[in-house]
Formats: structure tokens, sequence, C-alpha cells
């Protein structure tokens, strides 16, 4: 999942994002390993993510493949936790998404008390993540370092809308969604809450931060970077 | 993928959410169409939009209606009101597109979701990255930018001429006609994918060497490149060994992906192993 790794942001814009996930070895092939996500994602909801999900189905807000026209006016836009639990059949890599730092470290502090022998992976700044590990008493074994964007960096357009985009790693969210998305929050014609949603469901597999994204669209409504 | 011109109502919506922006009105057909070329098949237009089954002729009327009223339509922005999508029977070589871009689709190489591999994320049990290696993921075409296979080419090279190894799991070291020297199958080199990851494993002391290749070869790229650079911490989950080299190249280590040790080895009986795997 080094599709978590590498968001825009600096360590202060990640203080409300904290991704937990657990991922099933495919060389150490764990007979019981779908009984244990299905435990991950039931503690997770304990500590009250904003987005939960696996890779194969998605997240807690996803697309629908037979909308009513009445959704125009009335529409679901909470998320589903549970349809994400029930979903998983499969063992795949599951995570959950925090928004505040006491229920990622709590979460990490459980996780570990439940010994699911399963790999943990925490994706957030690097002082968050070891702020979890110091919590819950935990030596980290391997990083990840993101050394950011480079290259022909002009191709990528302006902060607010790369911070939005790149919460999906995979690239599902195109950066002109994103840009509609803050130009819609600009206009009044959709609340940051709602274009959060919108962006939600195009992420493939759960990590999207909408929570993030929601203080990130009301920020772009009077700045512009 | 391809656009079902009966059904197209060329409302827009699907040409914000294609990542590539591959998709436009064509304005003397009125209909939605695929730059072919530039479509990735990430599937973001299929999946992502919510489906409705709207009649097209009705959907049509009512926004010519509109128009001429000079009325704007305020639907959902993430919908195709006529499920005009359609997936394409992909042959090769266009199929290593959707495989390198459509995260819900299994790669055939390494049987995981998504375009790397389990890097250090399982370096608990798998004991890939051991202390006093380094691991690098080095990523093209993200963010949201693509990358062709000429691109990708251009950096196996220049990293088997520094006698690198290349992950063998990985799916970028599937698609090489000879690993020794990098070099990729000829008949993809014009294919366009959301975003590929090579992946190599060296010792600590030629990370510096390494990034300073990246950055050579990264200036002749037409695309983003995003390196990671992974590593085994010391025993009370200390990393004082690369970060300051990276530090001392100029980056600002700002996030991380980080392994908190708490995988099992399972032994063949399926029962975890008492103590997690030593590297």
């Amino acid at each position: 999942m080094t599709n978590t790794l590498h968001r825009f942001g600096d360590s202060e814009s990640f203080r409300d994002d904290f991704i937990v996930f657990a991922i099933p070895s495919k060389s150490n092939k764990d007979p019981n390993a779908l009984p244990k996500l299905h435990r991950f994602m039931e503690i997770a909801m304990e500590y009250k993510p904003v987005n939960l999900g696996e890779t194969r189905h998605g997240g807690a807000l996803r697309s629908s493949k037979n909308l009513s026209p009445l959704s125009h006016w009335k529409r679901d836009m909470k998320p589903d936790f549970k349809a994400v639990i029930k979903g998983l059949t499969i063992p795949t890599t599951c995570a959950a998404v925090f928004d505040n730092l006491p229920a990622a470290e709590q979460f990490v502090k459980r996780i570990k008390e439940e010994d699911l022998g399963m790999s943990i992976n925490i994706s957030t700044s690097i002082e968050g993540a070891e702020s979890c590990c110091n919590y819950a008493c935990i030596a980290r074994h391997s990083v990840g370092y993101s050394l950011g964007f480079e290259g022909k960096t002009e191709k990528i357009p302006n902060s607010q809308v790369t911070t939005l985009s790149t919460m999906c790693g995979h690239g599902m969210i195109s950066h002109s969604l994103a840009k509609k998305m803050i130009d819609f929050v600009k206009e009044n014609r959709r609340s940051p809450e709602q274009a959060a949603t919108y962006l939600s469901r195009f992420c493939s597999c759960g990590i999207f931060n909408p929570s993030r994204a929601k203080r990130i669209l009301e920020d772009a409504r009077t700045n512009s970077k | 993928m391809k656009i079902n011109p009966n059904k197209c109502v060329a409302c827009g919506n699907c040409t914000y959410v294609c990542p590539m922006g591959a998709i436009y009105i064509d304005p003397v057909l009125k209909r939605a169409t695929i730059n072919r070329d530039e479509c990735v098949e990430c599937y973001a237009c299929y999946n992502g939009l919510s489906q409705e089954h709207l009649n097209p002729t009705l959907v049509r009327t009512v926004r010519r209606v509109f128009a001429a009223l000079r009325i704007r339509f305020e639907p959902e922005p993430d919908v195709c009101p006529t499920a005009a999508f359609e997936p394409d029977e992909l042959t090769w070589p266009r199929v290593v597109r959707r495989a390198f871009s459509d995260p819900s689709v299994p790669h055939e190489s390494t049987g995981v979701e998504g375009r790397g591999t389990e890097e250090v994320k399982t370096n608990d049990v798998t004991g890939r990255v051991k202390v006093g290696d380094v691991g690098f993921t080095i990523e093209f075409g993200r963010p949201g930018v693509g990358v062709r296979f000429r691109d990708i080419q251009q950096m196996c090279w220049a990293l088997a001429q520094a006698h690198v190894s290349f992950e063998k799991k990985n799916p970028i070291t599937s698609l090489m006609s000879d690993v020794s020297t990098g070099t990729l199958r000829d008949d993809i080199m014009n294919e366009k994918v959301m975003s590929a990851i090579v992946e190599i494993k060296v010792p600590v002391a030629r990370t510096e060497e390494i990034i300073r290749l990246v950055w050579d070869v990264e200036k002749r790229l037409d695309t983003v490149v995003a390196i990671g650079v992974a590593t085994r911490c010391g025993e009370h989950g200390e990393e004082d060994i690369v970060a300051p080299i990276l530090e001392g190249l100029g980056y600002k280590l700002q996030r991380a992906k980080t392994n908190i040790g708490l995988g099992k080895v399972v032994q063949p009986t399926g029962e975890p192993a008492r103590e997690t795997a030593s590297v």
C-alpha cells in the first residue's frame, strides 16, 4: 500500500490523518487471516474511524451501480462501515483511517493487546507513528520514508488540489475532480462535507480521509494556494 | 474502456473524473469521447461514477430545453445518468495499462492488488529488508500524471548498469526481457499507465549513490517520480542510519509508513510461531 505513503503535505498537515492497516503476507499464508482481518476492522469501529476499507471492494463510501434519480435531491451521504466488514470475504489489505492522534494511539495499543499475529503498519507523519508506538510500548520494526515528488513537478497542480487528490495514492481521484470540488465549495454549490463525500467514492480501497478533505476544502474556500 | 454513443448524453461529468484527462465532449459528435492513447484503463470512470439508468432520449430533451432557457441543471457531479461506460475487451499489450492502473485488479505476476509488492509492509514476517539493507521504491507517474514504459526503461537501464538487483516479484521486473540489463519488452514501450514502481534493494552504504542516480535520470523523463526508502529499525525502534543520509541530501522527511512488528511467522500447521521473525 505505497498508495498511503506519498500523500502531499508536511507533518503538520497530517495532524488529522492516521492510516492503520493490516496486511496478510502472500509468502506467509495464515489460514486464519480472514477472521483476524474481520476482528481488526471490528476493533477499529470502537475508535470511530473516518473511513474503513479493503482493497477488493473499497471504503465506507462507495459508488452505486443503480442509483435512483431521486438521489439528486435526497442522497445517503453517510459512510457504511458495516458493509465494508460484511463485504470482506477474502484476505486482503484492510485499513482504518482516523482523524485524531488519541484514537490512533488507542487503536494501535488495542491491536497489540489483541495479538492478531498479522503485519500492522501505520501511515502518517513520522512523529505521529512514533507517538502511536510509544503509547503502545512498541518498538518500530521497519520504516519506509516518502521523499515526496520530483522530476517534472510542473505537471502537478497547486497544493490544495494535490493534497486532496493524493489521498488516493492509486490516482483514482483526478486532479480535475479535486479542483471542481474546490470550485463547488467556493461557489457555495456544495458544502465541504458533501464535496469530501463525492471524492471519497472514487477511492478504491477506503484510505481516503474525508475528515482531512473537509478541512482542506474549508480552507480552500477562503485561501487560494 | 468505451462510451456507448447511444447512451451518452454529453453531460460532461466524466470529463472531470478521468485522472488522465482523456475524456472530452466531441463538438461534432456531441458525445463524450475517450482519447484512447491517453486512457490508461484505470476504470475510475466506470468504477467511480455512480450509475443511473435514465432514458437517454428523455435526458437529452430535458437538457436541450434547459439549455435553451439558460437554466443550469445541477446534477450530482459523480453520476453517469445513463450508465454509458462499457468495459472493453483488452488484448496484449493494451492489457498492461489496466494491470498498472486499476488497483482493483490483482497483477498476475504478484497476486497483489496495486502496482507494487508487499515491500516492508510485511517485513516483520518476510525479513525482506534486513539490517544494513535499504529498499527503494521508485514510482513513476504519480500523482495523476501517468507514465509510458519508454520512460521507465531509462531508469531500469541506469539501475542495471549500477548493478542493483531488481525485486523479483515486482510487476515491472516481470516485464523485463533481460533482467541483467534492465531491458523491458519492446512491445510495451508506448503503453501508458497510471503509475508503476521499480523496486530494488541495496546495502545502506549505496543509498546516496542510488538517489543521485535517480536524480540524474529523472531529468530526462517526461513524468514525475516519487521515491520511497525503506529500512529496518534498531532493537529499540530507532532509525538513525538512513534518515541522516536522506536529510544530508536535502530531503525534509515528513511522512513514513511504519511496520510496527506485530506480525508472526505462521508454521505449516497454521499456528503462529511464538517469536516474530528475526531479521
